[in-house]
């Protein structure tokens, strides 16, 4: 079957399954469903937070429990986003140098976003 | 040499889209705004890390018509994200696959995207104006 629906210049490449898919699959899924309860969480601390002066919207950020799930939050989004721009440039970007360098810098953008988050958070919970 | 017998992916030019096809790309697109959207979010908590004045000016912005229009967008990006995101957990699990219950799905969608923005952006401008 596999091998019928291959073009001539498909077999000649020889490219296939490099069998590690499943495992981005999953990846992508489990952050999908963690994401469901965290982003419903995250929306209804908007609306609370909507006008919010500095000090109220500092002191809510440092207290324990929004400081945790602000950082599991950040974390899971871009794990989640970096994954899901790999495969939309993998679907799109075919001139190899072009996808190459998206992918790359889709990987460091998400990276340091996500640290940059995460220390904000961490700097108003533990203070300057 | 003859090109394998493979079925062919539809020619977006001339081959209108059906709706279940408009939704799925505009998972894509949504997504792509979301995360761009992160970059908001780490702004106002760098902005609240720094310190006042910083705050002030991430306010200056989000309170302007071009901030709240930008929230908009996000929000519904967000809830059509979200909404179409469970649809795609069920279809993983192998759950809703046939034409009727994709066009049920598509409009249930539609539906929980526009009432989660309403309901949203009641409630935030109510607290917004409450304070």
């Amino acid at each position: 079957m596999a091998e019928k629906m291959r073009s001539p210049l498909g077999r000649a490449y020889g490219l296939g399954s490099a069998r590690e898919g499943a495992k981005d699959w999953w990846a992508m899924r489990l952050s999908s469903v963690a994401l469901v309860p965290l982003t419903l969480w995250f929306v209804i601390s908007v609306i609370r937070n909507a006008g919010a002066d500095y000090e109220t919207f500092a002191a809510w950020v440092g207290s324990p429990l929004p400081a945790v799930l602000l950082v599991v939050t950040i974390a899971v989004t871009f794990h989640h986003a970096a994954h899901g721009l790999q495969v939309v440039i993998e679907d799109y970007v075919h001139v190899e140098w072009q996808k190459l360098t998206l992918l790359i810098a889709v990987k460091f953008g998400c990276v340091l976003l996500a640290v940059a988050g995460i220390f904000a958070v961490a700097r108003i919970a533990f203070g300057s | 040499m003859p090109i394998a017998n493979r079925p062919l992916s539809p020619h977006l030019q001339v081959y209108k889209l059906p709706l279940t096809a408009l939704m799925s790309i505009s998972h894509r697109g949504t997504g792509i705004a979301l995360s761009a959207g992160t970059l908001y979010l780490v702004w106002q908590l760098l902005a609240a890390a720094s310190g006042p004045d910083a705050f002030e000016i991430f306010q200056g912005f989000a309170g302007s018509w071009l901030g709240l229009l930008v929230l908009f967008g996000w929000s519904v990006a967000l809830f059509y994200h979200l909404c179409n995101g469970i649809r795609h957990l069920f279809w993983d699990v192998g759950m809703a696959f046939s034409n009727e219950a994709t066009d049920k799905a598509n409009r249930a969608v539609l539906i929980a995207t526009v009432a989660l923005t309403i309901v949203a952006w009641v409630a935030g401008l109510g607290t917004w104006g409450g304070k």
